[in-house]
C-alpha cells in the first residue's frame, strides 16, 4: 500500500482521489461554487467512461455508441418522474433494469458483427434511441424534460450539490472497484485474450460471444448509472444527451487517459474537462473573442492524440505493474 | 397515386445525394481501410465554397463548376496532412483523428462564414416545375439533381468497372500490399481515390444546398445516414452503397409521407404528425440491424 506510493501513477492516483473526495470542502473553502458543478460532471463521465473502457480498453470492441446509456438512463428516470414517480427506491433499480436489457439486447444484437460493422451498428442503436428520444413529443421532444431530482426521503437530498457530489464519488468509487476486480478476474482474463485473438479463445474452448455479451451488459448497466446520475444532475433530460458527438466524447476520455487501464479513464475525464474549460480562456488571453472557438485547437488536438499519443496519459506514469 | 409516384421520385433523388456520399466512403473504407468520419465535413465544405464561389460568379452552374476543384483540393490537402497517415492505424485511431476533423471543420465555419446559416437559390433556368408524366408536375431542380445523380452514379461505376484507374482500385480493394509491390504509386492512387470521394461529397453538398439549407454541422447527420448505407450494402461494394441508398432514400421519404396517414388510423392526428418523421428515421437503423443480423457483412460485402 505504501509501497505503492512510491511510483508516480500511485502517488498521482492518490493525490486526484484524495483532492475529488475532500473537492465540495475545497469548492467551499475557495468559494468556487462552479468548479464543484464541473467536479460533478467529471465524475459522472468517468463512470460512463470506466463502463466503456471494459468493453473498449479490455476487450477491443469499438462501441462508438455508449452515450445511449446516459439516454436511457436518463429518460427512465425522467419519464417516471414525469408520471409522479419521484421515489428514487423505484427510479433507479427500473434506470438499470432498462439499461441492462437494452445492452443485452443491442449486444446479442451487435456483437454477431466485427470491425467497422460493430462500430455502425453500435451507433445506428444509439441514433435509434436518439431518434425515438426526439419523437416523444409527450417528453419534451428535442426540447427535452425538466424533471424534479429522485427523493431518497430521509437518506440523502439530491438538490444539496455536496451532497450529491459525494453520492457521485461514491459511486465511481463503487465502479472503479468493480472494474479492477473485472480486469483481474478469470472472466476479465478471457474478455482480454479475445481482445488480442478471438479465434484462439474459441478453440481454447471459451465461448467468446457469450463472454462478450456478458461485458457489454455489465457495461452498459454502469453507463445507465451514470445516466441516472446526469439526469439528477442538472434535473433535466434531453435526446442531446445521448446525441453521437457524447458517444464519440467517451471514446475520447478513453483513449486520452489510456485504454485498458484501471485508471486511465478518470485521467481522461480530468484532462478532457480541464481542456474544454481551460481553453476558451487562454484563447481569449491570446486574442480577446477567439475563445469561442476553442474546438478549433480541440480537434487538431484529437488527431494528434489519435496519431501519436498511442497509451495515452497512463503510459506517461512509467510502466504498469503486471 | 400521383402523390406515390411524387415521393418516390423524392425517395430516388435523396437516394442518388447519399449513393455520392456513400461511395466516397465506400471507396476510402474498401481501398484505404480508412473509416473517415470526416468525409461529412467534406459535404458540408462543399455547401459553403459552392455558396461563396456562386456569389462571386452570379451563376449557379459557374459557381458549382468553380468549387469542385477547390474540393478536390481540400480532399487532396485532408489526404495529405492526415489522412495518410492513418491507413495503416487501427479503426480506432481512425474514428477519433477524423472526430477531431469534424470539430475542427465545423469550427472553421464558423470562423470563416458566421454561425447564422446561407442559402443557395434554385438556379432560376430550374425554378420551374417539368410534367415527367402527362398532369404531374415536378420540381424541375429536383430532376435535374435525379439526372447529375445518375450520371455521375454510370459513370464511376464505368470508372470502376471499365478503365485503368478503376482495375488499379478493385485490384487496390482486394490486396492493396500487392499492388504496391506490383509497382503501382499506391500513394497517387490513394490520393486521387480520396481527392475523388471529396468531390462527390462536395458536389452531393452544394446539389442538395438549395433544398435544404447550408448550415453548420449539416454533413453529421446525414454522413450516419450513408455510413448505414455502405454497411447495409457491404463495405467496398459500389454496388451495394447504390442498392442500399435507394432503398434507404424510400425509407426515409415515403415514410415520412405516409407514416402519418398510416399512424393516423390509430392514433390522434397531433400525436402521428409528430412521432411519425421519428419512425421513419428509426425504421432505417431497424432495417440496417435486420440485415446485419441477417448478414454480417452486409448484402454485398465480402465473407468472412
Amino acid at each position: 500500500m505504501i509501497a505503492a506510493l512510491r511510483t508516480p501513477r500511485g502517488l498521482l492516483t492518490a493525490l486526484i482521489l484524495l483532492v475529488l473526495a475532500v473537492l465540495p470542502l475545497l469548492t467551499q473553502a475557495f468559494d468556487q461554487r462552479y468548479l464543484l458543478s464541473v467536479g460533478t460532471r467529471i465524475v459522472i463521465w468517468s463512470i460512463a467512461a470506466v463502463s466503456l473502457n471494459m468493453i473498449l480498453g479490455y476487450g477491443g470492441l469499438v462501441s462508438f455508441g455508449h452515450a445511449v446509456f446516459f439516454g436511457i438512463g436518463g429518460y427512465a428516470v425522467g419519464i417516471l418522474s414525469a408520471h409522479g414517480v419521484s421515489s428514487g427506491w423505484i427510479q433507479w433499480p427500473v434506470a438499470l433494469a432498462v439499461a441492462t436489457l437494452w445492452a443485452a439486447l443491442i449486444g446479442a444484437l451487435s456483437l454477431r458483427t466485427r470491425g467497422l460493422y460493430f462500430i455502425m451498428i453500435t451507433l445506428a442503436f444509439a441514433q435509434l434511441v436518439y431518434y425515438v428520444g426526439g419523437g416523444l413529443e409527450a417528453y419534451g421532444g428535442d426540447d427535452g424534460l425538466n424533471i424534479s431530482r429522485s427523493r431518497f426521503s430521509g437518506l440523502i437530498d439530491l438538490r444539496d450539490k455536496p451532497s450529491f457530489y459525494w453520492l457521485c464519488f461514491a459511486a465511481l468509487c463503487g465502479t472503479l472497484w468493480f472494474c479492477g476486480r473485472f480486469a483481474n478476474s478469470r472472466f476479465g482474463y478471457v474478455i482480454r485474450g479475445a481482445k488480442s485473438n478471438d479465434l484462439r479463445m474459441m478453440a481454447l474452448g471459451f465461448p467468446v460471444f457469450r463472454y462478450r455479451l456478458a461485458a457489454f451488459t455489465i457495461s452498459g448497466a454502469f453507463g445507465g448509472l451514470a445516466g441516472i446520475l446526469l439526469a439528477n444532475e442538472g434535473a433535466y433530460v434531453s435526446p442531446a444527451m445521448m446525441s453521437w458527438v457524447k458517444s464519440g466524447d467517451l471514446i475520447v476520455i478513453v483513449v486520452l487517459g489510456g485504454m485498458g487501464t484501471l485508471l486511465g479513464p478518470l485521467f481522461g475525464a480530468i484532462a478532457f474537462f480541464a481542456l474544454e474549460e481551460s481553453l476558451p480562456p487562454l484563447l481569449d488571453l491570446l486574442r480577446k473573442g477567439w475563445g469561442e472557438y476553442w474546438q478549433i485547437v480541440f480537434g487538431p488536438l484529437l488527431v494528434l492524440i489519435a496519431l501519436y499519443a498511442r497509451g495515452g496519459i497512463d503510459s506517461l506514469l512509467g510502466r504498469r505493474a503486471p | 397515386m400521383d402523390y406515390l409516384l411524387l415521393q418516390m421520385l423524392n425517395g430516388v433523388q435523396l437516394g442518388l445525394l447519399m449513393f455520392l456520399l456513400a461511395a466516397g466512403l465506400t471507396l476510402t473504407f474498401g481501398i484505404m481501410d480508412l473509416v473517415n468520419l470526416a468525409h461529412g465535413s467534406l459535404y458540408m465544405m462543399g455547401a459553403y465554397i459552392a455558396w461563396t464561389t456562386i456569389g462571386w460568379t452570379d451563376s449557379f452552374v459557374l459557381g458549382a463548376l468553380l468549387a469542385l476543384p477547390v474540393i478536390f483540393l481540400l480532399g487532396l490537402v485532408v489526404e495529405a496532412v492526415v489522412a495518410r497517415r492513418l491507413y495503416v492505424r487501427n479503426h480506432l485511431d481512425q474514428v477519433l483523428a477524423t472526430f477531431g476533423l469534424i470539430l475542427f471543420f465545423n469550427e472553421l465555419v464558423r470562423v470563416i462564414w458566421g454561425p447564422a446559416g446561407k442559402s443557395i437559390a434554385v438556379p432560376t433556368f430550374l425554378n420551374h416545375t417539368v410534367e415527367i408524366l402527362p398532369g404531374v408536375p415536378y420540381p424541375a431542380y429536383r430532376f435535374a439533381i435525379i439526372v447529375v445523380g445518375a450520371v455521375v452514379a454510370v459513370l464511376l461505376a464505368w470508372l470502376v468497372a471499365r478503365t485503368r484507374i478503376g482495375m488499379l482500385i478493385r485490384a487496390g480493394a482486394s490486396n492493396r500490399r500487392m499492388i504496391g509491390a506490383l509497382g503501382v504509386n499506391i500513394e497517387l492512387l490513394f490520393s486521387l481515390v480520396f481527392g475523388l470521394g471529396a468531390v462527390f461529397a462536395g458536389l452531393a453538398g452544394l446539389m442538395a444546398a438549395p433544398i435544404t439549407s447550408v448550415k453548420i454541422g449539416m454533413g453529421d447527420d446525414i454522413l450516419i445516414l450513408a455510413f448505414v448505407i455502405i454497411v447495409i450494402g457491404g463495405i467496398g461494394s459500389i454496388k451495394g452503397a447504390f442498392i442500399a441508398a435507394m432503398v434507404v432514400g424510400q425509407i426515409d421519404i415515403v415514410g415520412r409521407a405516409f407514416l402519418p396517414d398510416l399512424l393516423k388510423t390509430f392514433l390522434s392526428a397531433s400525436a402521428a404528425s409528430s412521432a411519425a418523421p421519428a419512425i421513419s428515421q428509426v425504421l432505417v437503423y431497424i432495417v440496417m440491424a435486420g440485415v446485419l443480423v441477417w448478414r454480417p457483412t452486409g448484402l454485398f460485402g465480402q465473407r468472412q
